[in-house]
């Protein structure tokens, strides 16, 4: 599950990482008193305005903007609030802003040079221990920094005995150059952050840039946090962070439904049990001359209320033009998952897109045969490699 | 031979008197698995299945020595299920459980370190060796003793494969689901390691998904090690960025993670790529000729 970052400052800041301090605002006029409260908080006369969607590179969309003055805090909040914010990780259309975060000022001068350092804490599946991922070259796209100097990005592995240690705390700041208050205030920072990560069920903080400021402060300017979905059983009160407006509205029913789908592109929709063959079925479609419409894995239990869901759910896309059905029964009966496809079909009643239907497994010839005598626009198959034609012919 | 169970291996189920337990320890026994008993904390002493409940794995493997466990115990709860086992010295440790939070894994994982056992899964359908012992949720009639060797990252897909191999007038050894999270107990090298080291193997099936660098592992291990055809197949060519695809493991992050670059990195260490899942059984055929 994915934060916005005001959520996932809060977070933070409860586990007592600095972060850059804000208010959050749904209108014009929240966004200029939480400007005014910043003030009389921490003195900051300038603010920034930070359109919360979930996605990144919200700067390059005009997302982020800096305001001078009160009247700026207004003007732009009315602008990024209810924009379309197109970023390079949003889609052509982009995102609906819903909220900004009036945050305070950072970048002010002082002593010493801001700098800006880039951190993440996230799983090494190579290994199966967490790791802290992090890079001098704060505020960049920190695969274009892979890509180009990969020399400059340094990781810290954590031995889940014993958990993040002091001397690899102090490695982490010697390694960004770091010296006087700077260093200590980065120790503090990484230990607080891998216990933050720790203690929520985390599966990745994004950190970028963490910012060193002109007077020696370490504190997080932006905060992606995404939480484990299998672990929020322990977190219900993070659980309520959850922001549907930020999700496909389709995927959200499809999932109250019990249905695993991920809403695509493509033309032809497709209905599988199982996540490996329901991508192997995507594949399918992809070498027919087609393109999956979606990815959805019915479950074990293919029966009349979720084929028929699944089925409704399929057909909200205009652009699908045929329907690829991929049962592999194996406890389940192939002869049951037909009556429930044949039961669907006809309370929908008006289908208009051809249907493949490829059932197999226990029963499978005897629900061919059912399927064949069902009178519907159905067309049924065995083996795999038949389904794949059948698309072929249809939409190839 | 086969690997990793066969039919002297003594099988407890943990979660045995919950339905998902129930149900698939009954489909277990009829397909001539030897179990021998469950693990339900608190309805030790019980009978269920005409086979003895014990209150822990410790019980179970004193009275009935146990070898091998099943595990349908809830999330929540696995983690600690699968250390109870590994404690109580089973050998082979199977996790059909999904979901099991990350961070609960990361524990399992440096528990069994240093303990003299092998975890599959979690998140997987187990373990299948025909005509020996069925280990796990797959349908047992589609298999047919034999002499290839099946490992895969997911259930069903597992099952087209086990299908079009018996189809092909083939067999299993023995198929292996590993299982699709992040962190699993047995990698995809691991596995086909067994298999190559098989007598009684004579051809392996690999199946990924995108996602980790298990694939390019076993890819390269195998171009090292292999004495055996390998006949591969990776899901998700068609899977957006960014985008978890059922499996919580199957993201594409890097560009290392996708199904063409694994498949590219298998084909240059000499594994039979199929670009459709349904040509795993024609390809074995044309590779074993």
């Amino acid at each position: 599950m994915n934060l916005h970052e005001y959520q996932g400052k809060d977070i933070l800041a409860s586990f007592g990482v600095r972060v850059q301090r804000g208010i959050v605002a749904s209108t014009p006029d929240e966004a200029v008193a939480a400007a005014k409260k910043l003030n009389e908080e921490t003195g900051t006369s300038w603010w920034v305005v930070k359109a919360q969607i979930h996605a990144g590179g919200r700067g390059k969309g005009g997302g982020v903007k800096l305001a001078k003055s009160l009247d700026d805090v207004r003007s732009l909040s009315e602008e990024i609030l209810g924009m379309m914010l197109v970023t390079p990780q949003t889609s052509a259309e982009g995102k609906l802003v819903n909220q900004v975060l009036i945050a305070e000022d950072v970048y002010y001068p002082g002593e010493s040079e801001t700098s800006e350092i880039y951190m993440s804490v996230l799983l090494n599946r190579n290994t199966g221990r967490n790791m802290i991922m992090y890079s001098t070259e704060g505020g960049m796209d920190i695969e274009e920094v892979a890509d180009k100097t990969p020399e400059l990005i340094f990781t810290e592995e954590i031995d889940p005995k014993v958990g993040l240690q002091g001397f690899q705390a102090r490695k982490i700041a010697f390694n960004l150059g770091l010296s006087g208050t700077a260093f200590k205030e980065m120790v503090k920072f990484v230990s607080s952050l891998y216990k933050a990560y720790d203690g929520i069920d985390a599966s990745l903080f994004e950190i970028n840039p963490v910012l060193k400021t002109s007077d020696d402060k370490i504190l997080a300017v932006d905060a992606k946090v995404t939480l484990d979905d299998n672990g929020l059983f322990r977190h219900k009160d993070y659980a309520e962070l959850r922001d549907k407006r930020e999700e496909d509205p389709i995927d959200v029913e499809a999932g109250e439904a019990g249905l695993n789908f991920v809403n695509l592109d493509g033309n032809v929709g497709c209905m599988v049990n199982g996540a490996g063959l329901a991508m192997a079925t995507m594949d399918i479609i992809k070498m027919a001359g087609g393109n999956p419409a979606n990815f959805l894995d019915v479950g074990g239990t293919a029966d009349a209320a979720r084929v028929e869901k699944a089925f409704r759910i399929i057909l909200q896309d205009d652009n699908v033009k045929a329907i690829l059905v991929n049962i592999f029964g194996g406890i389940v009966r192939c002869d049951r998952v037909a009556q429930g496809i044949i039961d669907a079909y006809k309370n929908i009643e008006n289908i208009s897109v051809p249907i493949i239907v490829r059932l197999q497994g226990t029963n499978a010839e005897l629900a061919k045969e059912m399927i064949d005598n069902s009178g519907l626009e159905v067309h049924s198959a065995i083996a795999l490699a038949e389904a794949a034609s059948k698309v072929q012919e249809l939409v190839g | 031979m086969s690997v990793l169970v066969n039919k002297d291996s003594k099988v407890i189920v943990q979660g045995f008197t919950g339905s998902e337990g129930t149900f698939h320890a009954g489909q277990m026994i009829e397909a001539g698995t030897q179990v021998v008993g469950g693990v339900t904390p608190g309805k030790g002493g019980q009978s269920h299945l005409e086979r003895p409940v014990f209150n822990t794995v410790a019980d179970a493997v004193k009275e009935t020595g146990a070898d091998v466990s099943i595990i349908f115990v809830p999330p929540a709860f696995a983690g600690d299920a699968i250390m109870e086992a590994a404690e109580a010295g089973i050998k082979v440790i199977v996790a059909i459980t999904e979901g099991i939070p990350v961070k609960d894994m990361i524990t399992v994982k440096e528990y069994l370190a240093d303990k003299n056992c092998r975890l599959i899964g979690p998140n997987c359908p187990g373990v299948m060796t025909p005509g020996g012992a069925k280990v796990g949720i797959m349908p047992a009639f589609i298999f047919n003793p034999g002499r290839i060797g099946i490992v895969s990252k997911s259930g069903t897909l597992t099952y087209e494969a086990v299908d079009q191999i018996t189809k092909a007038g083939m067999g299993q050894s023995t198929a292996i689901g590993i299982g699709g999270d992040p962190i699993i107990g047995t990698s995809m090298k691991e596995a086909i390691e067994l298999l190559m080291n098989d007598s009684e193997t004579d051809g392996i099936v690999m199946i990924g998904e995108i996602g980790g660098q298990m694939e390019a592992e076993a890819a390269h291990w195998i171009k090292e090690n292999g004495t055996k055809p390998v006949v591969g197949f990776i899901a998700g060519e068609t899977a957006p960025k960014g985008r978890t695809m059922g499996h919580a493991g199957a993201i594409v992050g890097g560009s290392e993670d996708t199904a063409q670059a694994k498949k590219a990195i298998m084909r240059e260490c000499g594994i039979h790529v199929v670009d459709s899942p349904a040509d795993i059984g024609t390809k074995m055929t044309e590779v074993l000729a």
